[in-house]
């Protein structure tokens, strides 16, 4: 076992954690959410990169092929694709609705305002 | 890009092939790749394109917020209609073995609807998704 | 066609096919009809099957008729039936309740939508109970999800958008957890179908794989039932989103994760690998008492009520895990119960709160003093959960606690009952923070003339309040269930 032979698990262990470190160490809410993306494409990577055989094909039965490829991972990752796409879209949509609620979309500023929020609660009014 | 000739003339070229490409992935996914899914996005693609080209005014008449709405409903609805036809039909749900006598006809006969259903959603959503980010910041609100 | 055979599917299908159609009537009236109507239906369903499953039959629904292990399948036991019961019973209260709460909290243009959500988040919940498909889950489990972010931000103040925010970020790691999970599960075993790859990991089971798919599973769903040391997105969340919304989540999502987690650990991986070669019951232990320590302590300190109740589940989620974490069928038994007394009473509660803050306009504690001149039934109501959270005889609390403490008697931890007992004061003084503010203080003199609140805000409530009080002296229902399925999860009986 070597990466040579693993190499695909090498990127998507390193895309997994590029991804997630991203999503920890940034406090820009756009950023987070690139992370967010990268963490997720190294999920479809996992999936995906098994079910290839070296000179299989798609799986429509024919005479002519005898190695098949597996169709699942793919149909899987389509969903997780469309689902990834709609976290994106959501993610955004917030990132936009905050930058207009809150006049910046850096997560220390944010955060810092919440709590002048909370004070003012604290007093009542 | 309003005044841009040559833009606005290869736009209108374009966009009908651009949405002749689309049905053909469409009905195509039923015996090589494609489907709902790539002919959705590319039906959004085409519309987005007029968008940028003739402006968001343009498009929005072209294709107006209620009906990209009713869009994104509607292709759901037709999804969990098939479903149902199958338990109408005697099936499980979403059975499409039950919806011709012949139960390979019966496949054909479901997964087109489905994909039509995807279709409909997807491009509604794509549309949808690109009005609101676009009327963002413009439109008092 | 026998509509019977087909109430597995029924019960996903009729939530899902409102939503589309709340969102092409347009009309908040008829939009409210429809998902109200539809979340009936699925409590009429959900009962059907648990009636169904009662004498301990597992009711297989194969999706489009592809047979399992290939195709989907739909699988109801004596667990999934009750959770089921939960998530959609919740869901017909909390609807009537939202129409006219949603009212001062939602622009009126926007109120078919929030149906159409709330129709997608349910759809989602009973769609993870129900199947018995690992990735399946995962989709169902982004479905409901994804509509609770966008209800969370439909919240009144800035903050809940930042606290949507935050939980869109912890909950996608959390689900892209889950995923590696299952995908690592499906290299190992081939399979997505629960019950084939439980067959299936005998042969491989304890292999590094599965135990780092034990691992991701473990921490992401950790993530989604906000285990103490992951519970940072649910404070925020249950804080600022409009009051129908935290009642409906604080009672459902948390326990559906939590649903999730006993299927994986007990159908899938199999206790003896979970509990018997890997220390995870010490760990779970820990983490327990500290969520039902740390936790409470934390509630003691906060200004604000539904901060101080958000606070309080994390804790009593941690009573749940605890009885996970004894791995007897006692232990299971009180978390099982614990799962239905606390969606029930943590419901009722953030509907009383809901109440408290469409009248005073806020749920700070300095804002409700003297509350109860005012609000009687409201504050009452809120008093009556209050000591079903501490767990006091004669509410559903009580016995999900006193379950808990036998499991720690019977396994001879009598330190355990200490601590569960001790846990229960620091409860005492969250609860009595609300009583001293709200009985012993004068109303200011904005609240005085303020009213109690509507009927239609009471009456869901109060439905709630009355079924706790219920659940403390009629247990053969909820603790029948209970112990019925701890059975069947560890193969004891039938």
């Amino acid at each position: 076992m070597s990466i040579g032979t693993h190499f695909s698990y090498a990127v998507t262990v390193f895309l997994m954690v590029a991804g997630l470190f991203i999503v920890i160490a940034r406090g820009n809410l756009i950023k987070k959410l690139v992370g967010l993306a990268i963490f997720q494409t190294s999920v479809y990577l996992l999936y995906i990169v098994p079910g290839k055989l070296i000179g299989g094909t798609a799986p429509i039965l024919d005479d002519r092929f005898k190695l098949y490829s597996n169709p699942l991972p793919h149909v899987l990752i389509l969903t997780a694709i469309v689902v990834g796409v709609a976290t994106l879209a959501l993610g955004l949509a917030l990132a936009v609705r905050i930058r207009e609620a809150y006049d910046t979309i850096e997560e220390d500023d944010i955060l810092a305002r919440d709590v002048d929020d909370c004070g003012a609660d604290r007093q009542g009014k | 890009m309003k005044h841009d000739l040559i833009l606005r003339v290869a736009a209108k070229l374009l966009i009908p092939f651009i949405l002749l490409f689309a049905l053909y992935v469409q009905f195509h996914g039923d015996f090589g790749p494609g489907g709902g899914f790539q002919a959705g996005v590319i039906i959004a693609a085409a519309v987005i394109f007029y968008a940028l080209i003739y402006g968001v005014e343009a498009a929005r008449k072209a294709m107006p917020d209620r009906l990209v709405e009713t869009m994104l409903a509607s292709g759901v609805l037709i999804y969990a209609g098939v479903g149902l036809m199958g338990l109408v039909m005697g099936g499980n749900y979403l059975d499409y073995f039950v919806l011709d006598r012949d139960p390979v006809l019966g496949q054909h006969r479901g997964i087109f609807w489905v994909e039509v259903g995807v279709a409909v959603t997807v491009s509604g959503v794509m549309l949808k998704v690109f009005y609101m980010f676009v009327s963002r910041g413009r439109d008092p609100e | 066609m026998s509509i019977a055979l087909h109430l597995p599917a029924l019960q996903v299908v009729i939530p899902l096919v409102s939503a589309p159609l709340a969102v092409l009537v347009r009309r908040a009236d008829a939009a409210f009809l429809i998902v109200t109507a539809a979340s009936w239906a699925a409590f009429a369903t959900a009962i059907a099957l648990w009636l169904g499953t009662g004498d301990g039959a597992t009711i297989s629904y194969a999706i489009g008729n592809w047979q399992p292990p290939w195709g989907i399948e739909y699988r109801v036991d004596r667990l999934s039936s009750f959770v089921l019961l939960i998530v959609s019973g919740m869901a017909a209260i909390t609807l009537p309740y939202s129409r006219t709460s949603i009212e001062r909290e939602i622009p009126h243009e926007q109120h078919y939508l929030f149906y159409a959500m709330f129709a997608l988040c349910l759809t989602g919940l009973l769609g993870i109970t129900i199947t018995g498909d690992a990735f399946n889950i995962f989709v169902f489990l982004e479905i409901s999800s994804l509509s609770s972010y966008v209800l969370i931000a439909l919240g009144r103040d800035r903050r809940a958008l930042m606290a949507s925010y935050q939980y869109l970020v912890m909950g996608t790691i959390g689900a892209t957890f889950i995923v590696i999970g299952i995908g690592l599960l499906y290299l190992m075993t081939g399979t997505l179908n629960l019950a084939d790859m439980a067959g299936r990991l005998a042969q491989v089971g304890g292999t590094r794989p599965v135990l780092a798919a034990l691992a991701f599973l473990t921490v992401g769903i950790s993530l989604k039932l906000a285990l103490y040391p992951l519970h940072q997105w649910l404070a925020n969340a249950y804080t600022y989103a409009p009051s129908a919304v935290s009642a409906f989540l604080a009672a459902t999502a948390t326990k559906v994760s939590i649903y999730v987690l006993i299927r994986f650990y007990y159908s899938v991986f199999g206790e003896s690998l979970v509990f018997e070669k890997l220390p995870l019951p010490e760990i779970m232990l820990l983490l327990s008492l500290a969520a039902m320590f740390a936790a409470s302590a934390v509630a003691i300190f906060q200004h604000d009520l539904k901060r101080l109740f958000a606070y309080s589940s994390v804790a009593q989620i941690g009573y749940i895990t605890l009885g996970l974490s004894f791995d007897s069928v006692t232990g299971l038994t009180a978390s099982i119960v614990h799962l239905f007394n606390h969606a029930v009473t943590k419901g009722a509660l953030f509907l009383l709160i809901g109440g408290a803050v469409a009248a005073v306009g806020g749920a700070t504690l300095s804002r409700l003093s003297g509350l109860a001149r005012v609000m009687p039934l409201t504050s009452f109501g809120i008093v009556l959960g209050g000591l079903s959270l501490i767990g006091v005889p004669g509410t559903a609390g009580f016995i999900s606690k006193w379950y808990l403490i036998l499991a720690a008697l019977e396994k001879g931890q009598w330190w355990l009952a200490i601590a569960i007992v001790a846990s229960s004061l620091l409860a005492v003084a969250y609860v009595w923070r609300f009583v001293e503010v709200a009985y012993f203080r004068e109303p200011s003199a904005d609240l005085a003339t303020r009213r109690e609140a509507p009927l239609g805000l009471l009456v869901p409530a109060w439905i709630l309040v009355s079924t706790t009080l219920y659940f403390g002296l009629e247990t053969s229902v909820t603790v029948g269930s209970a112990a019925n399925a701890a059975a069947m999860l560890l193969g004891i009986g039938k």
